[in-house]
């Protein structure tokens, strides 16, 4: 029998991330990524115009002092570019945050029930996933308002089931082994079982499943965006501002090729850190199974 | 038959999600919103149009019986009729159905040999070149949102780069998709590109599995030659999950684009929902959003069906 | 006497680092000969038995050597050369048939292809009367609706006969067998024993049969080779291996075995056998050695013929102490101890049907009473619903004059620290996020123990199980299977109980570590005067630890009394047929 003689040692807690971080793809990811946060923390501070500011006439390109020209509608283009991206990427990052985390918590608490509960959460967890994540956020908003705080609800809605789906599968494992029975015959009690037994034996498809759903929300919101639900419609925003320009893109391309290059950058730079994840994930799930 | 004593058992769990969704609906579209008949016709309308409309949908009932009168016509068939046009639903959705289908069938037409051929290859060339050229094409496929790749290859393939193709479709609701073929390619391209990576990953991963055990290996030790040991031995256990990720696909293509018929133009059913939205067609919107959890659920159903036939081991313990 | 199979100098690299999984392997079988490859876990031997049909894992490559299936040399044919000789000259049998047997495919399909892929037979009808006499010669079923079954339909042991029509098929020469009986109960694996050496014999095959368990091998084999850290330490007829081993390491394999024929004090061996890439240029097993001295660290050492079929490789031949063995002792004359923990009337079961009946037990302070049964007798049941694990069961347990509840949870504190549970698998029993140390100290931190008192207590358990205190900052991956299931009779340890449930406490480990966990858990009873259920489907084993025995079969008791008199003498019928389904190395000897 040959136990995996490559995989001396397994590593310890939280090594996924390090090890997630010798891999270039994951390196490169968090790379774009950073970046790309860091874009959207300097950008609105160095626009050189306004986000509403009219500055010349619609669609216009070699306009001194402005590099990428005018939008549709006289606005300036590398300004809404620079502060377009600060909101996609707040409500994305708190839909993902409040998603995962119910998603989490009902997935671990439908693993270890095991019973009606389980049951309910499921049927319910089906319901949810019934409708495409677009469809059920762009009901949501479009029936009551596109706030801040409707869009984070919608999307977070919409995570919630998929997360759990995950979780509850990897608990299920991680709830028959023994040093779960182990901690049952010590008498501890059931919430202390699932957070500080299962849950740290979870955190490696938790991470996984979180960058992969933070790809998807900032995706759900920038199409938001794109069918007119974005949280301000005036304001600048990647997702809108592709669709404002895109009827214009033959004359005045710079509008739309933006906004796309950066959701494209940033939607890579996450789904190769997830990918990244995945990948040790994979590798530590194999080297467990060889002894 | 238990096979059939199974089927009816899903049917029925999947009759009851239908109807767990339909409540959903409903609450989200006229039971919750504070007033849907201000929501419908905005701020500038009269307290007269506002009660005519409160008449039309009934609100002034209980809301338990405009729920169950809503949901008794459309099991009936009676769909409604659209407050914008005053037309009847059925006329504005029938043909925009066909349309989606057209465009459901051509995408997994394409989508569905090349994403199982793919994925099977790289898994048989796991961390060759092959395999790493592809796993880094599909992981950015799958990141990047669908209007965005659709608008990626607008530029590309419709403006001064290369003009090859029309950006939008230029057909009627009525007629044929088929009637204007050049105008169908960018979105059904956009669409195989967003399910390809899908389907190709989890045949990658299932094949690999197939390939890595125990039997696979057994069959290489008795002396099977490799083309037997594939077709016979790996590749039917490694297509049992990816029918899950092929149904999913396959009910995004026929009502989760709503995006990408928006972006082309496309007259289907995505695009008539957005529209819907944007008009506040409340009738259209309830039917449209219905249908297309009922496509998910109907899909999902005959997935699992499927992968019970498929499998020995799953059909044989049927009761 | 012709020579079926021929190793000769094999050696086989991790592809990725170059380092040898198993290097400079010789040995050579006569047709209808067994000869038995012996190694623990990690020691290399399903790598040579894969080697010898040209195949290798996924990252291991063939670096030299030969490998001779009579005439042929398979390493040098091209690679459709070997496919044909697959399944044709040599076979495999693998060790689990469960997963080894394709899911999708009906059992008949998976039998004719082997017939068809080596055009044996020369008509569809020729190939379907020789799978009908394969299915005869191993004892199946012949007709149409049997080979219409799929796998999953047959139990384990069909399903391993199916593996063996399966090899013997085409009539190979050479026969490669992986553990084909680990995971089947003792009356199965005899009867699969019997076959395949039925086999062998009547169609002059040249068996390689890879295995741990020594007892196993006295039965079945002509001929033993040991494999150590990849390298045959030892060889020779089966007879020398057992009553004269030369090298220190056999000596301590046979000294480690239990024997149902006799009671005989196990003796385990510490450290563990270094990993490819981590082995030494000398004898490899010079760190664990008694006889150790720094020449042996020199080169590896050269083989020594002890008689024209006894090889070894040893400087210190002649120097190694004889085995001892069992002797059929008196059964020991104890004091009898208050009893602990009583069991009256139990019965229990799953969802509604009840797969227990009728339980009762007494286990006193200070005495180890074995629970035995094949699987599926109910005995882990049993031992589940006393530590508190199994909710489904009715009658009564009175531990120290109260009343145990059905579940842990519901049980008093005092009651859950007087039973603790020890489990089968020490890979599955510690929390792999978790400190040794934190995972000892849990059980004291649910009681409100203090801190500093209880990392003192942490200290203190890990003397007691032979495990230095710095093993308290390790995580459980960093450890061995052995100092796993240390780490866990620790844990259990450290809240002082009364009564230790030890579930197959040693099922998962290689017998240098059983024989030490069970010297550990005697000393661990006389010293502290633990109550003691050792649950266990390994006879011989209760023979070395147990001072009473509950024989269980389909939920009940059917045989109870000391160990010696059940074991040496027994009364039922159940109890007889298992004694004599499990092979022993004393009675093969004789």
């Amino acid at each position: 029998m040959i136990t995996s003689p490559e995989v001396e040692q397994i590593e310890k807690p939280s090594g996924l991330l390090r090890t997630a971080l010798r891999l270039k793809r994951t390196q490169i990811g968090l790379g774009v990524l950073i970046a790309m946060i860091g874009l959207t923390i300097v950008g609105p501070i160095i626009a050189p115009h306004s986000q509403t500011e009219f500055i010349d006439m619609p669609n216009s390109l070699n306009i001194p002092g402005a590099l990428f020209g005018t939008d549709y509608l006289g606005q300036d283009v590398w300004s809404r570019f620079l502060i377009g991206g600060r909101s996609i990427l707040l409500l994305s990052m708190s839909a993902t945050l409040l998603g995962t985390t119910v998603g989490t918590f009902l997935g671990l608490l439908a693993a270890l029930t095991k019973n009606k509960t389980d049951e309910f959460i499921m049927r319910i967890f089906d319901v949810i996933l019934s409708f495409p994540q677009i469809l059920l956020a762009l009901l949501l908003v479009s029936m009551f308002n596109a706030s801040p705080i409707l869009t984070i609800l919608a999307v977070a809605l919409s995570t919630t089931p998929r997360v759990g789906r995950i979780i509850r599968g990897a608990a299920l494992s991680v709830v028959e082994r023994d040093f779960v029975q182990a901690a049952t015959a010590l008498g501890e009690s059931r919430i202390r079982i699932l957070f500080s037994e299962v849950l740290p034996n979870v955190t490696g498809p938790l991470l996984v499943e979180a960058s992969l759903r933070f790809t998807y929300s900032i995706a759900t919101i920038a199409s938001l965006a794109f069918l007119g639900f974005a949280p301000d419609p005036t304001a600048a925003n990647w997702g809108t501002m592709i669709q404002e320009n895109s009827a214009v893109i033959v004359i005045q391309p710079w509008g739309a090729v933006l906004p796309v290059i950066a959701i494209a950058v940033l939607t890579i730079g996450t789904g190769l850190c997830s990918d990244g994840l995945s990948r040790v994930l994979a590798g530590i799930d194999r080297g467990g199974k060889g002894e | 038959m238990p096979i059939l004593k199974f089927i009816a058992r899903r049917l029925g769990l999947g009759l009851l999600t239908i109807f767990a969704v339909s409540v959903l609906i409903f609450l989200v579209t006229q039971a919750f919103p504070s007033d849907p008949a201000q929501a419908i016709l905005g701020r500038e309308t009269t307290p007269e149009a506002l009660d005519a409309l409160r008449q039309e949908l009934g609100l002034y009932r209980p809301a338990i019986t405009q729920f169950s009168s809503w949901l008794f016509d459309i099991v009936r068939g009676d769909i409604g009729k659209s407050f914008v046009t005053q037309m009847p639903l059925s006329e504005y959705i029938a043909p925009r159905v066909g349309n989606s289908l057209f465009l459901m069938v051509v995408g997994a037409a394409f989508s569905i040999p090349i994403s199982i051929a793919v994925g099977a290859f790289s898994a048989l060339r796991r961390d060759k070149t092959f395999d790493k050229t592809t796993s880094t094409v599909s992981l950015v496929l799958a990141a990047v949102p669908e209007f965005v790749m659709g608008t990626g290859l607008i530029l590309l393939l419709s403006t001064s780069v290369f003009h090859v193709l029309p950006a939008i479709t230029l057909i009627d609701a009525g007629q044929a998709p088929w009637s204007d073929l050049s105008g169908i390619v960018l979105p059904v391209l956009t669409l195989v590109l967003a399910v390809t990576p899908y389907v190709s990953r989890t045949m990658r991963a299932s094949m690999i599995e197939m390939l890595e055990s125990d039997y696979v290996e057994m069959a290489r030790l008795k002396g099977m030659s490799e083309r037997t040991v594939l077709v016979r031995h790996a590749l039917p256990n490694a297509l049992g999950p990816v029918f899950q990720v092929i149904a999913l696909n396959l009910a995004y293509l026929a009502g989760g684009t709503v995006i990408v018929e928006r972006l082309f133009n496309f007259p289907g059913i995505g695009s008539a929902l957005a529209d819907s939205v944007r008009a506040r067609d409340l009738p259209a919107i309830q039917f449209l959003t219905l249908m297309i959890a009922g496509v998910y659920v109907l899909m999902n159903l005959l997935a699992d069906v499927a992968t019970v036939i498929a499998t020995p081991r799953l059909r044989t313990s049927l009761k | 006497m012709s020579e079926g199979l021929r190793i000769v100098d094999l050696r086989l690299d991790v592809e990725a680092t170059g380092n040898d999984i198993v290097d400079q392997v010789t040995i050579s079988i006569a047709k209808g000969k067994v000869l038995a490859l012996v190694g623990e876990s990690g020691s290399g031997k399903t790598t040579v038995g894969l080697a010898v049909l040209g195949h290798t894992r996924r990252g291991v490559s063939i670096n030299c050597g030969q490998v001779y299936c009579g005439d042929t040399e398979i390493l040098s044919l091209t690679e459709s050369d070997q496919r044909k000789a697959r399944g044709h000259l040599v076979s495999y049998v693998p060790q689990d048939p469960s997963s080894s047997l394709n899911p999708a495919l009906r059992i008949g399909l998976q039998l004719r292809e082997v017939l068809e892929a080596h055009n044996f037979g020369s008509s569809d009808e020729a190939r379907k009367s020789r799978i009908r006499e394969m299915m005869e010669e191993v004892l199946l079923p012949t007709d149409d609706d049997y080979l219409r079954r799929y796998p999953h339909q047959l139990s384990g042991g069909q399903q391993q006969r199916v593996g063996l029509a399966m090899a013997f098929a085409c009539r190979p020469s050479v026969i490669v067998l992986d553990e084909p009986t680990t995971g089947l109960d003792v009356s199965t694996q005899a009867h699969v024993l019997a076959t395949i050496r039925q086999m062998t014999s009547k169609h002059g095959v040249a068996a390689l049969y890879i295995t741990h368990d020594l007892a196993v091998v006295a039965d079945i084999a002509d001929e033993v080779a040991v494999l150590y850290a990849g390298r045959v330490v030892e060889q020779g007829v089966v007879k020398d291996i057992f009553t004269n081993p030369a090298h220190p390491y056999t000596r301590h394999l046979v000294a480690a075995a239990p024997d149902i024929s006799g009671k005989k004090e196990v003796v385990g061996l510490s450290g563990r056998a270094p990993s490819p890439g981590k082995r030494p240029v000398g004898c490899a097993f010079a760190s664990r050695c008694e006889l150790a001295t720094p020449e042996c660290q020199d080169s590896f050492p050269k083989e020594v013929a002890m008689s024209a079929s006894h090889h070894v490789r040893c400087i210190k031949v002649g120097q190694v102490a004889p085995v001892l063995l069992a002797s059929k002792g008196a059964s020991n004359v104890r004091d009898q101890g208050s009893p602990v923990l009583e069991i009256k009337g139990v019965d229990a079961g799953y969802s509604g049907v009840t797969v227990v009946h009728d339980v009762s037990l007494t286990i006193r302070k200070g005495e180890c009473l074995a629970l035995v049964g094949e699987s599926g007798s109910g005995k882990t049941t049993v031992s589940r619903a006393i530590g508190g694990l199994h909710r489904e069961w009715t009658g009564t347990m009175v531990f120290n004059n109260v009343e145990l509840q059905r579940i842990a949870r519901q049980r008093s504190p005092e009651n859950r620290r007087g039973i603790q549970y020890v489990f089968q698998n020490p890979y599955g029993s510690l929390n792999p996020r978790r400190t040794v140390g934190d995972s000892i100290s849990r059980p004291l931190a649910i009681i409100g123990t203090d801190k500093s008192e209880a990392s003192k207590a942490v200290l203190d358990v890990l003397e007691k199980v032979n495990l230095p205190g710095s093993y308290a900052n390790k995580y459980p991956d960093q450890l061995s299977g052995g100092e796993r299931q240390r780490v866990a009779i620790a844990r259990a340890l450290v809240s002082k109980p009364d009564v230790l449930v030890c579930d197959e406490v040693t099922s998962a480990l290689d017998v240098l570590v059983q024989a030490a966990i069970v010297d550990l858990l005697s000393d661990l009873r006389k010293n502290l005067g633990l109550a003691m259920l050792f649950v266990t489907h390994n006879l011989p084993l209760v023979r070395s630890i147990a001072d009473e025995v509950a024989v269980m079969s389909e939920g009940r008791i059917v045989e109870f009394g000391p160990a010696e008199s059940v074991i040496g003498d027994p009364q039922q019928a159940y109890t007889k047929s298992l004694i004599m389904a499990t092979p022993s190395i004393e009675r093969s000897m004789r």
